[in-house]
């Protein structure tokens, strides 16, 4: 059934695609139909595009990932110039990134990941946004943006992607080795992840500067099975989220405020 | 999942005002920003290091955004950080394959046809992995053009403008894409 045809015996095949693409206007359209309807050539042509088409048709797109998105914006946000609005402004501002971020191009299907993924800037309690990120990056190679042991290392890398500088401590002693950092998108901003090991368990440690309107949340909360203690150090905000046993991440919270 | 972006192919059809912010004209196609990045660079974390970079340039280069097509803005951007990424030259004019030359010898092509053409098998198989590959195996230049036709939706004059060649040179990449795609698949059923 493979008899061959020879596009090359007409040269109008470039506008057969063009009509195709719908390129062309009204005019040409009708004279190019006058000729196709005895052109073997431009007939073949024209069933080959439809092939190729449909070869293409459904599924090749690669929208972003959202994990990949929720770097973008950190990162974007981070290179805005410093927002001179009030925290309600800089909230709403952020809500529209994101609403503007995921408006196209995301079916039924992945509503119940977005419900996860974008709690809304969540008021005085980011305890579920803070879980939902923890998540988020225990899947593979989410975990981290700079990989390292050495506080040294990850500290400049947090340097002109985040407008303040995290305190990064290394608890390899206390036995919990740092194990590297990355950009992450709470509470309306974007803010530093430390990523602590205490076994097999992993332990991520948010950082961002000022502390909660309203601020008298317990310290210690305890989310869909995850231990989340807070707590304030030097004019910041730390939340440390992991599935290790409440004292274990209560002995973390307390190394890390005696360490230097 | 389906992404296709047919349906919202008018809305680049709308000028947008130099006055709206980034986040509301740009920012809408941050997918359409990946999937050229993904597919030019044919790797997930090459592609992300691409569209990170591409999205600071174009937060950066916005203000000197007048208008138009705001994909087509947006999706030049990615594709020169892309070539910067490859060091390859923006604007090169590719050296032809054996046999092809850039302009020339554009419609001299056998192309198989018939019902039971071993290619409909691949498109009745929906086999995605396969198609990808195939596509991921075609030279840059025509990768970059059947991409931004049949997945970004782009005009014949954005992918010059994207791809900084003449119109013409647009039309017969996108048909040497369109025949190559459909050999190789022919190639590789028939080799099953
Ligand atoms: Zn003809």
């Amino acid at each position: 059934m493979n008899e061959t045809l020879r596009t090359r015996d007409c040269d109008k095949v470039l506008l057969v695609q063009a009509e195709f693409d719908g390129e062309l206007d009204a005019a040409e359209a009708a004279t190019l139909a006058a000729h196709r309807q005895h052109c073997p050539a431009c007939q073949a042509a024209a069933a080959a595009l439809q092939r190729a088409r449909l070869l293409m048709d459904g599924g090749l797109y690669e929208p972003a990932p959202d994990d990949v998105r929720r770097r973008v914006m950190a990162r974007l946000a981070a290179a805005q110039p410093p927002a001179p609005a009030p925290l309600w402004a800089l909230r709403s501002r952020m809500r529209a990134w994101w609403s503007a971020g995921i408006g196209f191009g995301l079916g039924a299907a992945c509503a119940a990941a977005l419900a996860l993924l974008i709690i809304a800037p969540s008021g005085p309690d980011p305890t579920q946004e803070l879980v939902a990120s923890h998540i988020r990056a225990l899947q593979p190679g989410h975990l981290e943006d700079v990989v390292s042991t050495d506080r040294h290392t990850v500290k400049p890398w947090f340097d002109g992607r985040l407008d303040f500088a995290p305190p990064v401590k290394d608890l390899k002693n206390e036995g919990f080795p740092l194990k590297g950092g990355r950009l992450d998108y709470v509470d309306g901003r974007p803010v530093a992840a430390l990523v602590y090991q205490r076994d097999k368990h992993i332990i991520d440690l948010y950082i961002w500067p000022g502390v909660l309107v309203g601020g008298r949340l317990p310290p210690t909360a305890e989310y869909h099975g995850y231990n989340i203690v807070h707590w304030r150090w030097g004019g910041m905000t730390f939340w440390a989220v992991s599935d290790v046993e409440p004292a274990q991440l209560s002995d973390f919270a307390q190394a890390w405020q005696r360490a230097l | 999942m389906q992404h296709r972006r047919r349906a919202f192919g008018l809305r680049s059809e709308v000028p947008a005002s130099p006055r709206e912010p980034f986040e509301a004209v740009i920012l809408p196609e941050l997918d359409a920003a990946h999937n050229l990045a993904r597919w030019l660079m044919r790797d997930a974390n090459a592609a992300e290091d691409v569209l990170q970079e591409a999205m600071l340039r174009a937060l950066t280069y916005f203000p000197s955004f007048r208008g138009g097509n705001p994909r087509a803005w947006l999706l030049q951007i990615v594709r020169n950080t892309v070539y910067d990424a490859l060091k390859l030259d923006r604007a090169a004019q590719f050296v032809p394959l054996a046999g092809w030359s850039e302009d020339d010898d554009i419609v001299g092509i056998d192309l198989p046809s018939g019902e039971d053409d071993p290619e409909t098998t691949l498109i009745k198989s929906r086999d995605l992995r396969r198609l990808q590959e195939l596509i991921s195996g075609l030279p840059i230049e025509l990768r970059e053009t059947l991409v931004l036709r049949e997945l970004e939706e782009l005009s014949y004059k954005d992918i010059a403008e994207v791809t900084q060649v003449p119109i013409g040179t647009v039309m017969s990449r996108l048909w040497r894409a369109r025949r190559a795609l459909l050999q190789a698949a022919a190639t590789q059923e028939r080799s099953r």
